[in-house]
């Protein structure tokens, strides 16, 4: 069974579903990420400790650095990726990293753009398939 | 989107495959982003540049388009590197990291790039002018070249500095449209006793506020005093852009497109106005800070690397004092500072106190798997912001005196 949570805008095109992890604070890929483990490294995160591999990974927006697009190419090429990104905001420095994963690896980070009451329907544990070629997001009972 | 002959040229391959991957990328962002059309740009600042931070899959991206005879278009500044190019070893950096330092350095070289090694090219080199398009990666830079010298950039990362700096062209989007540069939320600095303008730890502190209230919004800044120095608004951008997505502030009646405050908002109101008072300053305070006292190893002046009168004023405030056997004090700055060092007595009096000075590199940039730093401490909220993650230390921040204290002392005491 899946049911539809919501559309959103597609800002890197695929489909892809997995388990969600969300945050309600802002990400930044370096300084939060180690991408040799997948792992958020940042103390000050309240996803202290947790992976981001092979999930769907929602938080509100990017912040500080502008190497978030190498730390995810990085990720990447380490299949410590999530397997989809879903912001309010997706940052065009974010967005870069999926697009040269895609021209150096051939591998897609699809990323959904949603609004704040989307957003707000989503938890961590939930299962989402995420359709970044329609632009909408369900949630599965089963998989 | 609407392309030139040229543009579609560089699609089409004309011009060699490194130009057309490139351009192929920089449309795709253009797309993404509703982009009518690409601009050109007359200069880029690159901060995929450190092999730590950009790893093997930056290595390869950058040697492969090096290898394929990509070539800068457009005058290229370049990040900190890995590495301080000339004494590495000093620094423990480990031999078979510097090399594949070395090997990012020579790909970004071999493509035109200027080795300027800096996380503060706006200091001293290629400077660009009000109103200039640039492209500009590196978080810090970006803010200030934006806010400051009034330049205009979007908030490009890794790669898109690449593509940007091979095709001299950016999609027309985001910071380089005027429209898009408006002031959104008014932040109202309260008079307090807290505020002592002369101490400059109040820039950064109220830069990690900025950032982290603007939530993603242009924020304009009521209440700096107009004699506010380059200086001082380089530890503020830093701030603003570790704590937020902030790529450009107004602040009234100091900064380019804020003369007034009918400039700072292009005639329109504020969608919010946001008082920052004590409460806001005491909280960045303490969240700057993960503990509050404790023996010291190393503190870090130079985050974004230090201008030539920050480090006189580091002089100043040491007196001729030395710092203490068992504690590191380094300066992060660029080649061109240290030229100005060595020239006068500054580089003297630093090494009489027992200070290092690293060129070229920051200590973000390279493993400190061969040193055993615990506490840190540094008057950047930049660094302070970062250090947990990346270094996994504790750190405390402070002012300048403050920092100079600990490092003599070896500890830092509850204020």
């Amino acid at each position: 069974m899946q049911s539809e949570i919501g559309s959103g805008k597609s800002i890197v095109a695929g489909v892809s579903e997995g388990f969600a992890l969300v945050s309600s604070q802002p990400f930044s890929f370096w300084g939060d990420l180690d991408p040799e483990t997948g792992k958020i490294i940042n103390p000050r995160s309240n996803l202290f400790g947790e992976s981001i591999r092979d999930k769907v990974f929602v938080y509100p927006h990017g912040r500080g650095s502008s190497t978030t697009s190498a730390v995810l190419l990085e990720a990447v090429r380490c299949s410590n990726a999530p397997c989809a990104i879903i912001n309010v905001e997706v940052e065009s420095i974010l967005a870069l990293g999926a697009i040269v994963a895609q021209e150096v690896y051939g591998r897609t980070v699809p990323m959904l753009a949603v609004a704040e009451e989307v957003f707000h329907l989503l938890h961590t544990g939930d299962y989402l398939l995420v359709d970044a070629i329609a632009g909408k997001l369900y949630r599965k009972d089963q998989f | 989107m609407k392309l030139t002959d040229e543009e579609q040229g560089m699609i089409d391959g004309k011009y060699g495959k490194a130009v057309a991957m490139a351009m192929s990328i920089l449309t795709k962002l253009g797309q993404i982003y509703d982009a009518e059309e690409m601009i050109p740009i007359s200069q880029v600042h690159i901060d995929s540049s450190a092999y730590k931070t950009i790893g093997e899959a930056g290595l390869e991206f950058a040697e492969k388009l090096a290898d394929s005879g990509a070539r800068f278009c457009v005058p290229t500044t370049l990040n900190p590197t890995s590495r301080d190019i000339k004494r590495w070893r000093e620094f423990r950096i480990p031999p078979n990291f510097a090399e594949k330092s070395r090997r990012l350095e020579q790909a970004y070289l071999r493509m035109g790039a200027i080795p300027t090694w800096t996380c503060a090219p706006y200091l001293y080199g290629v400077i660009p002018r009000f109103g200039q398009q640039i492209a500009w990666a590196e978080s810090n830079a970006i803010t200030f070249v934006n806010s400051v010298i009034g330049a205009r950039t979007a908030r490009y990362g890794d790669f898109a500095d690449i593509c940007a700096a091979i095709t001299g062209r950016v999609p027309k989007f985001s910071l380089h449209l005027s429209q898009n540069r408006a002031g959104e939320v008014l932040l109202k600095l309260q008079a307090s006793s807290l505020i002592n303008w002369d101490d400059d730890s109040i820039y950064p502190l109220i830069g990690y506020i900025v950032g982290s209230t603007a939530q993603g919004r242009i924020p304009v800044i009521d209440g700096i005093p107009n004699n506010v120095t380059s200086d001082q608004l380089k530890g503020l951008s830093a701030a603003a852009a570790s704590s937020g997505a902030v790529a450009l502030f107004h602040i009234l009646g100091v900064t380019p497109e804020a003369a007034t405050y009918q400039d700072a908002f292009q005639g329109k109101e504020p969608l919010q106005i946001i008082n920052i008072g004590e409460e806001e300053l005491l909280k960045a305070r303490q969240d700057l800070s993960t503990v509050e006292e404790g023996k010291i190893d190393l503190v870090i002046i130079g985050c974004p690397h230090a201008s030539l009168p920050e480090v006189e004023q580091l002089v100043q405030v040491l007196a001729g004092r030395k710092v203490c056997q068992e504690v590191d004090l380094w300066v992060q700055t660029n080649r061109t500072v240290y030229y100005w060092l060595e020239q006068t007595d500054l580089l003297n009096s630093l090494n009489f106190s027992g200070i290092k000075v690293i060129t070229d590199t920051c200590i973000f940039s390279w493993p400190l798997d061969n040193w055993d730093f615990q506490l840190l401490v540094t008057n950047s909220a930049k660094f302070a912001h970062y250090a947990p993650s990346m270094l996994q230390t504790q750190v405390v921040f402070g002012n300048l005196e403050k920092c100079v204290e600990a490092a003599v002392k070896g500890e830092v005491r509850r204020s």
